[in-house]
């Protein structure tokens, strides 16, 4: 460990350790408070953002935050750095990175060549001696593209995943919402259900269903129901047809397995799914969910604050070459984001590092009824992230997650979005969109609200006279 | 001037407005579909409605556990209970400071100890979590239901914790010697439910068990899982444990469904949207 020290109108100061520095130079938040490693005051804060500018980024590969030994992440990390593609910032400081990567001949194609080089503890420094225009600038220029059915995050378009989540999995409910989703141009990157229970049984007839449905009518997209991934595997060893393989992920070794899970064991999924040969125009399997707090949550955060914890979960999202990775930004409620001001600041900080680190990154724009925020907050974080450029959001019926007990984006907010800044959802799936009567030829909602005739046939039992 | 304007409830509508032909699907969920449109946004009136919803939740976060009437009717059906509190002295340290809802109050810790209570298999405990509307409403319903499922288990004391979180289960079960621990607790409120019970289940409780080494049913309320489904699966989880000897995500819940908590009406899959 080193001492980080700063001199300022007389007064000196003391860092102890990276760890520590990145802690108090990390914007205030309440989850760092409740883990007490906060700066202690608003001046200490911006002390530490101080001294951390001026921390060469080569130091981040001689002190680690969590010790090699301990920790499988940090040895992930170390052990997949890859110095050639550090080459290009090498000789910066975390200051002059930020100004590098503001830089205008700074391009995507500079940023995907520099992200293997990136460990996910640099970028968060980076991130926290940002402003959010920042974040947005550089989130921006990034370009990830992954595929499976279709291809997520090309240039000038938003996808969304359909989340049409019921309380007890009711399949007739869930298929209500799924087609309420559709008929708003929902679902491009992934139609995903939160199951009520992990109930194995439940699960696999969930996933014969979005199977029926996709294949019924040829949707260019993916599904996948949100179980844990040991069911996930349980389930592919039985047949059942599985897309993608969800996993909730964090920053540490400790956290994760609080999780239930190890680095051994995402491999041992991906490699049952990619076995299934089920992807059209790309075989990326995996969907991760991530959000700050999850480290702290569990009790094995080592003293890393919230916002390093999370880029760190990015590094294990990365080794297993995802489709889709979202945080969920507002789940985890006050004590970790406290109100609408630091969720906004948390799911940008997210979105850039994922994206930094070269990840698919999408954000689950979100928050609780415990914490002081509420859609206005919500309007303000969506508008930015896409912006910035963000690979996908959400899609609820009416922002009313009725099983999760929590609001998110609508399909009304992605239209929105989508309307003013010209965002298009996944090609591929813009193109069924366009041939099965959801949208007109400048992709806006088509119909009137009336169902395609093939769906009203098949429902004219459930529309009444 | 006349000054008595009578406000309409629903605006009238207009050419701007799309209603969707599909709103009658609104009898298979609660989700907020078919909503229609204004332009592409969200009219008026389900945007207000929306307003309306979440303000009702942000009240029912900081409501209060009824306390004196569920002692009483806890007493009825266990033949002891002990209200406790958590170190968390009011809701808003509750709400900022987790940590203080996972660790059980030092003079309540005391009390339980004072118990002196023999082995047993499970202990039952009652928690307000974030809506002690949900343990107000309907911990008891579940309770009764779970009466058959407990026949043949040796049950410790019935405890009732204010300002709970899941975790305190462990250092509660681990003084009254329990080799399961049951929490019964109100989840967060949402906006269509702001009374869901979650039933939390830890093996062996003791201070450092991780969230994996627990089972969860959740969504106890009307219009959700019913006490009867719960308490069938929850039976199902105990089995489990005691046969396996561990708990968590080791232990799938492959309990089948009793009642229509799962696939009502007889559906098929797909069933608006499969195959023709």
């Amino acid at each position: 460990m080193a001492i980080h020290r700063y001199h300022a109108a007389g007064r000196s100061w003391h860092f102890a350790s990276l760890r520590e520095l990145l802690a108090k130079a990390s914007p205030l938040r309440s989850g760092d408070q409740l883990a007490g490693v906060a700066a202690e005051s608003a001046e200490e804060r911006v002390v530490a953002q101080l001294t951390l500018a001026e921390v060469p980024l080569a130091h981040f590969l001689e002190e680690l935050v969590i010790p090699y030994e301990e920790d499988e992440v940090s040895r992930l990390i170390v052990d997949t750095h890859q110095a050639e593609a550090f080459a290009a910032v090498s000789d910066l400081t975390v200051g002059g990175f930020r100004d590098w990567l503001l830089d205008t001949a700074v391009t995507d194609t500079a940023l995907s060549a520099l992200a293997p080089g990136l460990t996910p503890e640099m970028v968060a420094a980076v991130s926290k001696i940002m402003r959010l225009q920042d974040l947005v600038l550089v989130a921006s220029k990034c370009r990830v593209k992954t595929a499976f059915r279709n291809t997520i995050g090309l240039s000038g378009r938003l996808a969304t995943r359909l989340q049409p989540n019921h309380p007890v999995d009711d399949l007739t409910g869930i298929s209500a919402s799924i087609l309420d989703g559709l008929m708003y141009g929902s679902g491009d990157a992934v139609i995903g259900i939160n199951p009520a229970t992990d109930n194995v049984e439940t699960v696999a007839r969930l996933l014969w269903m979005l199977d029926e449905i996709i294949q019924a009518h040829a949707i260019p997209t993916q599904g996948c129901v949100l179980t844990h991934v040991t069911t996930a595997i349980e389930v592919m060893a039985r047949g059942v047809p599985v897309d993608l393989v969800f996993q909730s992920i964090a920053g540490t070794e400790a956290a994760n397995r609080g999780f239930g899970v190890d680095l051994a064991l995402l491999h041992e999924a991906r490699a049952a799914a990619l076995e299934l040969e089920r992807g059209v125009v790309g075989s990326q399997v995996m969907y991760f969910e991530t959000g700050q707090g999850s480290a702290l949550s569990a009790n094995a955060h080592h003293g890393v604050d919230q916002q390093t914890c999370e880029a760190r979960a990015y590094a294990v999202a990365r080794a297993l070459d995802p489709l889709l990775v979202n945080t969920v930004v507002g789940f985890i409620g006050p004590e970790y984001l406290y109100d609408g001001k630091q969720i906004i600041r948390a799911g940008l900080e997210d979105h850039f590092c994922g994206k930094l680190l070269g990840l698919p990154m999408g954000c689950d724009i979100c928050y609780t009824n415990h914490a002081e925020a509420d859609q206005d907050d919500m309007d303000l974080l969506l508008t930015a992230l896409a912006t910035a450029g963000c690979t996908y959001i959400m899609g609820i019926p009416g922002s009313d997650d009725i099983m999760l007990n929590y609001q998110s984006t609508s399909f009304h907010d992605a239209r929105f979005v989508r309307q003013l800044l010209g965002l298009r959802p996944a090609p591929e799936f813009e193109a069924w969109l366009r041939g099965f009567g959801v949208t007109d030829d400048d992709g806006r909602l088509a119909g009137n609200g009336r169902l395609p005739e093939r769906v009203r046939q098949r429902l004219s039992g459930s529309l009444g006279p | 001037m006349n000054d008595s304007v009578r406000h309409k409830a629903a605006p009238l509508p207009g050419p701007s407005r799309v209603d969707d032909e599909w709103s009658p699907l609104r009898a298979f969920t609660d989700a907020r579909i078919a909503l229609g449109r204004a332009g592409e946004s969200l009219p008026t009136r389900a945007h207000l409605e929306f307003q309306l919803a979440h303000a009702r939740a942000r009240d029912a976060v900081h409501l209060a556990l009824d306390e004196s009437r569920l002692k009483v009717e806890l007493g009825k059906r266990f033949p002891t209970v002990v209200d406790v509190c958590s170190a968390a002295p009011d809701r808003l340290s509750y709400l900022r400071r987790p940590d203080l809802g996972r660790c059980i109050d030092p003079a309540a810790q005391h009390r339980l100890e004072m118990l002196a209570a023999p082995p047993s298999d499970v202990v039952i405990i009652v928690g307000d979590g974030l809506s002690a509307r949900a343990v107000n409403d309907h911990a008891l319903a579940f309770v009764d239901a779970l009466q058959e499922e407990l026949s043949g288990w040796s049950v410790g004391p019935c405890v009732l914790v204010r300002h709970a979180r899941v975790a305190i289960t462990d250092p509660i079960g681990m003084a009254l010697n329990a080799r399961i621990g049951v929490m019964i607790l109100g989840e967060r409120p949402g906006l269509s439910a702001a009374d869901s019970l979650g039933i939390y289940v830890t093996w062996q409780p003791k201070p450092g068990r991780t969230d994996a080494e627990r089972n969860c049913i959740s969504n106890v309320r009307p219009g959700g899982q019913s006490p009867a489904a719960a308490a069938h699966r929850l039976g199902y989880l105990l089995r489990e444990m005691r046969r396996q000897g561990m708990g968590g995500i080791a232990v799938k819940d492959q309990s089948r469904v009793i009642d229509g908590s799962v696939a009502s009406v007889g559906t098929q899959p797909g069933l608006l949207l499969g195959w023709d």
